[in-house]
């Protein structure tokens, strides 16, 4: 019989090499006459350790990595087949600690299953989430949603079944699911993963969605950056037609819901829904007012759900096991888990799903190992771009929506970035208007001039021109930002800007002279 | 008089039953529900700031100027965008917002060039406004930071500039654009502060642009600015009056500086276009003050002789001695003359009074006579009036819209606005027309059925639509048997179901399939609110009144017919059409379209103008011509309608004119006819007159004076005068009275004064006791002639057929950028768009003919021939070609025929069976035209001043 090795094909581990590595694998095994199974999964998200490749064994699945084309044979030679001992060798996978201590229900199958097999997804509760919601009334659907305690994990943390139940509420000739598969965010990367890894289990949870409210329709809205997720999607989608899980009658049940993978054009704005709706429409990706809500009046002037590929994805498990195994996770009113994406400068970086309420400094030091230069550590960026930066006195912080609030700061899409002490705070304040001013969408005017005028007055800070008008000019335009942008990308502009003056206002003064010297 | 500044509301008014009460400021305000905290707080005064709120469009939440705080809710909202609800407690003025409102002027500024006093919109402009109220006083950005203010200036577009330098992005004009006008032609460009508005990265000239002028008004700054303001500077008062060009009827402030017109703006109040314009009302108006206006009157012996300036009493009193010498020579009968529909509904009136009382005979007939007369006639033989049903704000309720042989984004641009404004909200399309007209397929508008019959063939399909209804049991059984004469209808029905109606049996004449005529029939059937509107591709045929009538059974026989949404509607070429035929322009038709024969009317207008007049139908354009011909018809006056170039067979006509021995033309400029003429009165334009137009939706229009006439007198003026010169005395001293004598002696205009006039606005006849304030939609309980007739109409082709020597098809019409004969357009900017009239050819056809676009063609008929270019297009089916008649010198009514439509005589301007070949040269009449032109048109030089 043959021998399963795991070589993910998650787009991480391709961009290190897997792809050279499956290649090396199967040639060697035909010249050594071995019988091997080369399964191409998704990432098991521990990414200094890809390409991470894995062997079925007697013992389990046991982990070798990061492996490379040219160690491939040694490999062999080490009888990597049945699990033998190599410099790369990592144990049974399930027992790597970084893997052990974390709390997957969300990414219980990512890196273990083929992403396109039906059956693997099966065999691991797959669809038992959609049987039971296809018994259910739309509303009861709804009120387990609810009841789970998910908010949104885009970004907003808007509670998922308020949302779903307006749009259960209105009536409609066509109502919409969209998930929001825009991840712009920078160092984030588990709605990709869930694409590429595990595409069944959005699928599940959009059509979860599109009978709990009456929809028949959906789109995926993708970045157009992620062409490996295109791919899977498309082919997932299909398999779900043939095997009917979409189509004319999901499950037999009579019940409607197609799906559609729609790509982006590479504006990260896009990435807020109503600029999102307005591009799915075939429009400029430009930010519509609310009122109207999506949910009353989205795609089309129809009523829309629209939510996050991670608040889609986990709605099979909590229709599969009931919201209260979900809501048992968490802290306060952050129930659940939190697939946080640990990034920057750091030595582990990799995907950790946890309850809600680690801290920041369990996730950069118990799991991330500190920063990758072995320099001190001095920030922490939480939430994207858009997020706040932490000081080291910040990092006992839990990661809890109103946590983090509390501290001026957001928990985002979950991303958190790493920075040692070469960071110039003032540069990253800069960079978070500048960021602001490359991907606004240009309709509104504190946006749109907002952020050029903020990068050229945090300029003026740094050149030491009339410090004292320019920071009440900055403090000024920052309150203007954050009160009269459209959306959430002018309004939240800000927080990074504060955060980097509140916590590392030494940064804004340094004497002109010293900071050229330093440069 | 001062300048009118209309209220901005900020976002469009709302409809709705229900109200909601909110307080604004402490005070309790109810609005419909809808309605924006915005508009709320404007109707009871309060002005919010804000820059990208207008209410011509929807609102759109940009500018941040605009925020409030309202108890119970976190954050700051724009008003523009938050609707109003019950309970609401909206605060507009918070040192919040204020200083959020000031942060943002602050930011606009800092990228807006200082150059206020310099400025073509300064003191028009609501960035200067708003940076008043907001209470900016410096920027401390500087403005030395990244900044648009080096972008060049777009001054492509005739009539206006584009400095986007000076934009702030709102988007008005873009919103404007598509919301307003629906042409889709600006855009932004480029993202973050890189966003510029842009008409699809070209120059307004070259681009989509249409010049509606939509977007100018939109703007909120001097980006978009008319070229007029720069060169004249700000007005100073305004005038509401109405558009001259065609029979939408635009209301327009004409914004001046003393007698000098700066520039010319949709008025919001204006019940036609509601705030919206075109190219020609908005910014065609410069041929008023041509250097060809003549302003002198003139008189020759022989239409050799050059033209000498003489005093008004001299012109008056030698046209008067001449007609009177006519008269006394060849009969009473031997002189008549035309009215016009550019001119007001007085000045027509007064007309028709000197013909049919002054020169004692009914020899009046208006140009009507070769554009609607057949929808007179049709409509009301069947439904009783001759008029459309339908207020044009009707087309909002239409769910089908059938489009006849018009082409209302050229024609009625204004009203083809509203139209696509529904087409985009759903509404289904079926157009029939032998080209594919822009509607056939523009920026989010698509029809449903176009059905490209060959010209010449309307009644065909007419009836195969029909067939397909009756035979289908679409008919609205229970309305037709209220509302129509079922006598006539089960005949019609009969007629109409003969299988030689069908769809198939008509393809053979049609062209169109026969299952694409099911569709749309079926489609007008049973889609709900269906709509006809149509255009003279209807009635310039020889069976024009036909096809009227069988449009009319269509809308019968399917229930469309007296209520909002459905209707038949002639889009009404010129300003005045539907006007100067309501006054009574026709030879056999008192005001008020009744007939000379009858006694009873005939004795009130005795009574009152206290002189007998003949009970005899006098004669129509072409009888005058023919008349002429033979001898017998010696004396025109001819009152601002230009019949040597307009009517068909050129040549038949000028030989006419030749043949007479007076020829009064009454115009603003030296046009063909006047070619022929022996005195000429120089004629007012639109702004030099007061009165009344009447438009396509019989809605009259108060027309005011906005300069004196150029030429000293009014028209009016110069026709009562030289009624008196004939010996037949009026006594107006201003035309409100002539109103007054219309109101007396015509019972549709019973309640119409210019009292009333200004007190509402606008007044749609019939206004009489029933309806006060008049008429938007008829035969809404019953036909105004009772039952509604049905009528049969049965196909009978035109006698003008192809052959081996002519086995082309032309059909002519207009474009947007000209006006009919051209006369106003072509002494304007716009001649930019349209130079030239070409011939528009299908390839094939070009190719068969070895043609190559812009080749010199001629085009030859059994009447004559001409030369033009070509233009080998798409929007034409193989057999078909096109051309417009806008050029005097291209002379298209050389070759069209003398064929007409059986009941009115309306020429079949629509079907002229030509031959295209390549050429080198202009056609004999061509050149000889043009000798002519400058030998017929000499004007003495006054004797050198000593």
């Amino acid at each position: 019989m043959a021998i399963k090795v795991y070589v993910p094909i998650d787009a991480a581990s391709l961009s290190v090499g897997a792809e050279a590595v499956a290649k090396a694998i199967a040639a060697e095994a035909v010249r050594q006459h071995q019988s091997v199974h080369i399964v191409r999964n998704g990432s098991r998200g521990l990414f200094w350790l890809e390409p991470m490749i894995e062997v079925e064994t007697g013992q389990g699945r046991i982990a070798y990595g990061p492996v490379e084309a040219h160690e491939v044979a040694g490999l062999f030679d080490c009888g990597f087949l049945s699990g033998g001992m190599h410099a790369k060798r990592l144990g049974p996978t399930e027992e790597i600690p970084y893997l052990k201590r974390q709390q997957r229900l969300t990414f219980a199958r990512i890196g273990v299953i083929d992403p396109l097999s039906l059956e693997d997804y099966r065999g691991m509760e797959g669809f038992n989430g959609l049987r039971r919601a296809l018994g259910m009334a739309g509303k009861d659907i709804v009120e387990e949603v609810l009841g789970s305690g998910l908010r949104g994990r885009g970004g907003a943390g808007f509670p998922t079944g308020i949302k779903w139940r307006t749009v259960l509420g209105v009536a409609a000739d066509q109502k919409y699911i969209v998930c929001n598969a825009d991840e712009g965010d920078s160092g984030t990367y588990a709605d990709r993963m869930i694409m590429e890894g595990d595409p069944f289990m959005l699928i599940e949870g959009m059509v979860i969605a599109g009978v709990a409210v009456g929809a028949t329709k959906g789109f995926i809205y993708l970045r157009s950056e992620y062409p490996h997720a295109f791919r899977t999607l498309k082919k997932a989608i299909a398999l779900c037609e043939k095997h009917g899980f979409l189509g004319r009658s999901v499950m037999g049940s009579g019940k409607a819901f197609e799906l559609e993978v729609r790509l982006g054009a590479g504006a990260y704005i896009c990435g807020e829904e109503t600029s999102l709706l307005e591009s799915l429409e075939g429009k400029r990706g430009q930010i519509r007012p609310k009122p109207p809500l999506p949910a009353i009046s989205g795609l089309f002037d129809k009523p829309t759900v629209i939510n996050n590929v991670l608040s889609l994805a986990c709605v099979p498990f909590i229709m599969a096991r009931g919201a209260k195994a979900y809501a048992e996770f968490g802290m306060g009113r952050s129930r659940g888990t939190m697939p946080v994406q640990l990034a920057g400068n750091v030595k582990h970086g990799g995907l950790i799903e946890l309850a809600f309420g680690v801290t920041l400094r369990e996730l950069i030091f118990d799991f991330g190992g500190g920063t990758a230069s072995g320099r001190p550590f001095r920030a922490v960026q939480v939430g994207g771009p858009l997020g706040a930066y932490f000081p080291e006195s910040l990092l006992d912080t839990p990661l809890d929506y109103e946590a983090m609030a509390a501290v001026k700061g957001m928990l985002g899409h979950g991303g958190v970035v790493v920075f040692d002490d070469t960071v110039d705070l003032a540069k990253q304040a800069r960079f978070a208007m500048e960021f602001c001013a490359i991907e606004s969408c240009g309709k509104c005017t504190p946006c749109r001039i907002g952020s050029t005028r903020g990068v050229e007055t945090i300029d003026k800070i740094i050149n030491g021109e009339e410090r004292e008008k320019n920071h009440a000019l900055l403090d000024d335009l920052c309150t203007t930002m954050t009160d009269a942008s459209l959306c959430a990308l002018g309004g939240l502009t800000p927080i990074p800007v504060r955060s980097a003056l509140d916590h590392f206002r030494q940064d804004f003064e340094k004497p002109v002279r010293i900071r050229m010297a330093a440069e | 008089m001062a300048l009118i500044k209309e209220l901005d509301f900020g976002t469009p008014i709302r409809v709705s039953e229900k109200t909601v009460t909110l307080t604004i400021d402490g005070v309790s305000v109810s609005v419909p529900e809808g309605t924006s905290i915005m508009h709320a707080a404007m109707n009871m005064g309060t002005k919010i700031p804000k820059l990208c709120a207008t209410d011509m469009v929807e609102a759109f939440g940009s500018c941040r100027l605009c925020l409030v705080e309202i108890e119970g809710r976190k954050g700051t909202p724009a008003s523009c965008t938050t609707p109003a609800e019950n309970g609401m407690k909206v605060h507009t003025q918070t040192p919040r917002v204020a200083q959020l409102r000031k942060g943002v002027m602050e930011l606009y500024i800092s990228d807006h060039p200082l150059d206020c006093l310099t400025c073509s919109a300064n003191g028009d402009c609501e960035l200067q406004d708003m940076a008043g109220a907001v209470g900016l006083r410096d920027v401390r950005y500087g403005y030395k930071g990244e900044n648009h203010l080096g972008l060049a200036k777009d001054e492509s577009n005739p009539y206006f500039t584009f400095e986007s330098s000076k934009c702030i992005v709102c988007s008005r004009c873009v919103r404007a654009c598509e919301e307003v006008q629906g042409t889709f032609a600006l855009t932004i460009e480029g993202r973050g502060f890189n966003s510029r508005v842009s008409p699809g990265g070209m120059d307004f000239l070259s681009s989509e642009c249409v010049s509606c002028g939509a977007c100018v008004q939109a703007c909120p700054t001097a980006t978009l600015n008319e070229k007029t303001m720069y060169q004249i500077g700000t007005p100073e008062h305004s005038v509401v009056t109405t558009c001259a060009y065609c029979g939408v009827g635009c209301s327009f402030k004409a914004e001046m500086k003393g007698n000098e017109l700066v520039r010319m703006v949709p008025y919001k109040d204006g019940k036609a276009n509601e705030g919206h314009s075109c190219v020609k009302g908005r910014f065609s108006w410069g041929y008023a003050t041509h250097k060809d206006r003549i302003t002198k009157p003139m008189i020759r012996a022989k239409i050799t002789d050059p033209w000498k300036e003489v005093s008004w009493d001299e012109a008056i009193g030698y046209a008067a001695s001449e007609f009177k010498r006519i008269q006394k020579t060849y009969g009473k009968d031997s002189i008549g003359g035309i009215t016009s529909s550019r001119c007001t509904n007085e000045e027509v009136f007064v007309m028709q009074k000197l013909i049919r009382a002054g020169f004692g005979n009914n020899n009046v007939d208006t140009c009507a006579r070769v554009c609607h007369s057949p929808t007179g006639y049709g409509l009301s033989k069947t439904f009783g009036t001759s008029a459309g049903t339908q207020d044009f704000k009707s087309v909002a309720k239409s769910d089908v819209i059938i489009i006849i042989g018009a082409n209302p984004t050229d024609g009625h641009p204004v009203f083809a606005s509203r139209m696509k404004k529904r087409l985009r909200e759903g509404a289904k399309l079926i157009i029939a027309d032998p080209r594919r007209i822009d509607l056939v397929k523009t920026p989010h508008v698509m029809a449903d059925y176009h059905l490209p019959l060959l010209p010449g063939t309307n009644v065909a399909l007419i009836n195969a639509l029909a067939h397909v209804i009756v035979t289908e049991g679409l008919v609205k059984q229970d309305y037709v048997r209220e509302r129509c004469d079922m006598e006539a209808f089960d005949y019609w029905a009969r007629f109409i179901s003969e299988p030689r109606n069908s769809p198939e049996a008509s393809e053979q004449y049609t062209g169109v399939p026969a299952a694409d005529v099911r569709g749309a029939a079926r489609l007008y059937a049973t889609g709900g609110n269906g709509a006809i509107y149509y255009g003279l591709g209807v009635t310039e045929h020889s069976q024009g009144s036909t096809m009227v009538m069988g449009m009319a059974n269509l809308a019968m026989c399917t229930g469309n017919i007296g209520r909002d949404g459905v209707g038949i509607n002639p889009l009404r070429g010129q300003n005045n059409v539907q006007g100067s035929c309501d006054m009574g322009s026709f030879p056999h038709e008192f005001p008020g379209y009744r007939h000379v024969s009858t006694d009873a009317t005939r004795v009130t207008f005795e009574a009152l103008w206290g002189v007998p007049l003949s009970g005899e139908p006098g004669l129509r354009i072409p009888n005058m011509i023919d008349e002429a011909q033979s001898g017998g018809f010696k004396g025109l006056y001819v009152q601002g309608e230009d019949i040597a170039q307009s009517d068909p067979d050129t040549k038949h006509i000028t030989g006419g004119l030749e043949a007479m021995e007076c020829v009064i033309v009454q115009d603003l400029f030296l046009n063909e006819t006047a070619k022929y003429a022996h005195v000429f009165f120089p004629g007012a334009s639109f702004l030099e007159k007061d009165g009344t137009f009447t438009n396509a939706e019989r809605r009259i229009n108060r027309v005011r004076m906005v300069m004196p006439p150029l030429a000293g007198l009014g028209d009016w003026e110069v026709t009562m005068k030289f009624s008196e010169a004939l010996g037949y005395k009026m006594h107006y001293t201003h035309p409100s009275q002539i109103m007054d004598e219309v109101a007396l002696l015509t019972p549709t205009f019973k309640g119409v004064s210019y009292a009333r006039l200004d007190a509402l606005g606008s007044i749609q006849w019939p206004c009489n006791e029933a309806a006060p304030e008049g008429t938007p939609i008829m035969h809404v309980e019953k036909f105004v002639r009772g039952k509604g007739n049905f009528i049969v109409t049965e196909y009978v082709p035109t006698e003008e057929r192809v052959g081996p020597r002519f086995p082309l098809l032309l059909t002519t019409g207009r474009i947007l950028s000209q006006y009919n004969v051209g006369a106003q357009t072509r002494r304007t900017e716009n001649n930019v768009w349209h130079a030239e009239d070409v011939l528009e050819i299908h390839p094939h056809d070009a190719e068969t003919r070895g043609v190559k676009d812009g080749d010199l063609v001629q085009i030859a008929s059994r009447s004559g021939d001409i030369a033009l270019r070509a233009k080998v297009s798409e929007r034409m089916q193989p057999g078909v070609v096109y051309t417009t008649f806008h050029h005097a010198i291209s002379g298209a009514n050389v070759i069209t025929t003398d064929f007409s439509d059986w009941a009115t005589n309306c020429p079949e301007y629509k079907v002229t069976a030509v031959q295209v070949r390549r050429t080198n040269h202009l056609s004999q009449w061509q050149e000889e035209d043009r000798q002519h032109s400058i030998d017929t048109r000499r004007i003495e030089l006054p004797a050198a001043a000593e």
